[in-house]
């Protein structure tokens, strides 16, 4: 189980309306990733999901029955909040048995658990430590076992990796995605690193001041933005956009190109331009091409061990079928 | 702080502060312990002689000693009680939002600035007169007979008017400690089902209870010694004559020094006694 639709949600503020209008369907066993910029109102819908926000308008149905003013335990979700949220004067043990206890289950069924979330994961050793004692990415873990052993239909995470160091992350990360293989829960991700959402997702929904601009698989998403914000937002480094008479020749008011679909070419190719700064990651290497006259800077990816330095000229062929092309408003044609 | 040097150097620095609590401290110290040790009534003779431990003796087998043991026990442990669990209370409903915050605060803390002798007066006569009191015209107005608080319920009506002038400091201190309590502890403790009661139980008291500890430790300290409050009411009377009230008696009214420094030291050994109890109890709380 583990159906959550969304028909029409609205929420403000005061008068603030920081979620106009949305309607959303995240289907069961879904890993379903919000995405957007700071600020863009994922939070507060995973909140309005999770009831620790009233709605201001608007029908939150979980598996089919109506949960718009069902208090936030009775939803059968289990959230991951971004600071942790463990208790600071309890163990790891009473930290996972909480939930448990407040439901009133016996202690044989809750050991049991507690010993298979510890088991599954690798907390078996600290159950006894107080999350002060604990790094970060073992807090993480049992905010996860505390969810867990609920065995909740939906998970909902609020950035639950962004107080993790970069190699932990990735750690964490997979851990998660395995997490959700196993258990074939329902699972709602907020972040807005799009590294993650690409990673992780079964679905992206893409968020910008509260409205939905895309919602879709990672692949769709990067391969068919539906507009300018999701071209930019997917992908990394960002897609470059090109306005003016090279837009024009192909018929569009701006044009994108992503860094990866740019070759180096030699003398005669379609563009050329000076290197600004390289970025060398070893497998790839980044460079920002100025003075080419299409736009500030220009980013092409190109192979790790390629001899061009800073201040070289460069030539440059977009594929042609790689081109997305956008209309006056943004949106692709 | 680590090198050899350094050490050394925080020593000589500390060492004028050290040197002038010390003598603060240890001057008077010094001057009971001398004290009582002699027979010294300033008004019959002065200074009559070294009479080894008599004073003690007589001090402790003297019929007010262990009455005002347990007064002075009875004012901590009422006056501590109160102050805590309504400081809870009053903390919890100050830290809800509402309309004239900033105000009803401030009132709140006001009567932490009122002197304990005038605060005493103004309850003795503006309050707990039995004719012209507020609480005699209130106990007539429901038709019931006025009450002599301080003849009837003189213990009562003391940890009462201590517990006013004390509340304002647990409020204050256990208010600013839930303010940092993080609301998503809260909230995750809402998602795990847990509902007001329970959330209050496992997740808000055991966050205040760094501060309470506070709040117990220092309130004990200044209680132990309480003096102006009886001293304005009842002057000992009714069953209200703590230790400090009985050594005041012993050396100010009988003028006897000697027998009054004796109850100074068996004071000492009382304090040392609770705030051993009490770091029993609720010490371990300021460890982590
Ligand atoms: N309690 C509140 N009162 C008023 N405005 C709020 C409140 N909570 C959030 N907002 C506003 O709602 C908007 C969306 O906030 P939200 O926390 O959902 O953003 P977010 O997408 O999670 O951002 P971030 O990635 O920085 O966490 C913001 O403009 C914020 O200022
Ligand atoms: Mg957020």
């Amino acid at each position: 189980m583990g159906r959550i639709q969304l028909k029409q949600i609205t929420k403000s503020f005061g008068n603030v309306e920081v979620i106009p209008p949305l309607d959303l369907t995240i289907e069961e066993g879904e890993f379903t990733v919000f995405v957007g910029p700071s600020g863009c109102g994922k939070s507060t819908l995973l909140r309005l999901i999770a009831g620790l926000e009233d709605t201001t308008s608007g029908v939150i149905e979980i598996d089919g029955a109506d949960a718009t003013s069902l208090a936030p335990a009775k939803r059968g979700l289990a959230m991951v909040f971004q600071s942790y949220a463990l208790y600071p004067h309890m163990t790891v043990r009473k930290n996972i048995a909480f939930p448990m206890k407040m439901a009133g289950m016996d202690q044989a069924e809750q050991d049991k658990r507690i010993a298979s979330a510890a088991a599954a994961l690798n907390l078996t050793d600290y159950l006894d430590r107080r999350p002060g004692q604990l790094s970060g990415g073992q807090r993480q873990r049992v905010a996860i076992g505390r969810a867990i052993v609920r065995e909740p239909s939906a998970f909902l995470f609020d950035e639950p990796l962004s107080n993790l160091d970069a190699a932990l992350r990735v750690g964490m990360r997979m851990e998660i995605s395995e997490l959700h293989k196993k258990l074939e829960t329902t699972m709602i991700y907020v972040t807005h690193d799009q590294v993650e959402a690409m990673t992780m997702a079964d679905k992206i929904v893409v968020l910008q001041a509260g409205r939905i601009e895309q919602v879709g698989s990672p692949m769709e998403l990067y391969r068919t933005p539906r507009n300018r914000f999701v071209a930019g937002f997917i992908g990394s480094p960002k897609m470059n956009f090109i306005e003016g008479e090279e837009a024009a020749k192909q018929n569009a008011h701006c044009i994108g190109i992503r860094p990866e679909h740019i070759d180096v070419a030699s003398e005669g190719a379609s563009w050329s331009g000076v290197v600004g700064v390289s970025e060398h990651l070893g497998s790839d290497t980044f460079f920002h091409v100025h003075d080419t006259g299409l736009a500030d800077t220009i980013t092409v990816r190109a192979d790790g061990e390629v001899g061009i330095t800073s201040g070289d000229r460069i030539y440059l062929e977009p594929r042609a079928d790689m081109i997305h092309r956008f209309d006056d408003a943004g949106l692709s044609l | 702080m680590a090198t050899q040097h350094s050490r050394s150097a925080a020593r000589i620095m500390m060492a004028p502060a050290v040197i002038l609590l010390l003598g603060w401290m240890l001057v008077p110290l010094m001057m009971t312990l001398y004290f009582s040790f002699k027979k010294y009534l300033p008004l019959r003779g002065g200074d009559l002689g070294w009479v080894g431990f008599e004073n003690y003796a007589r001090f402790v087998s003297s019929s007010s000693f262990w009455p005002a043991v347990s007064a002075t026990l009875m004012i901590v442990v009422g006056v501590l009680l109160i102050t805590s669990i309504l400081g809870v209370l009053l903390a919890i409903l100050l830290d809800q939002p509402m309309w004239g915050q900033g105000i009803v605060r401030i009132l709140v803390i006001a009567p932490f600035f009122v002197m304990p002798t005038v605060s005493a007066l103004v309850w003795k006569n503006m309050f707990m007169d039995p004719v012209n009191g507020l609480l005699a015209h209130l106990w007539k107005f429901f038709g019931a007979d006025p009450v002599a608080w301080l003849t009837e319920v003189p213990m009562g009506s003391i940890i009462m008017i201590v517990s006013w002038q004390w509340l304002p400091f647990a409020t204050l201190i256990l208010l600013t400690a839930i303010q940092s309590l993080d609301s998503e502890q809260l909230e995750a403790s809402e998602m795990d089902g847990a509902p007001v009661l329970a959330r209050f139980w496992y997740i808000v008291l055991p966050h205040l209870s760094r501060a309470l500890t506070v709040v117990i430790l220092i309130q004990t300290i200044f209680l132990l010694s309480i003096f102006a409050e009886i001293f304005v009411t009842t002057q000992g009377a009714f069953g209200t004559k703590t230790l400090s009230y009985l050594i005041f008696q012993r050396v100010l009214e009988s003028q006897n020094v000697g027998l009054g420094s004796a109850g100074g030291v068996y004071a000492i050994i009382l304090a040392n006694i609770v705030a051993l109890f009490l770091m029993r109890i609720v010490g371990k709380n300021l460890d982590t």
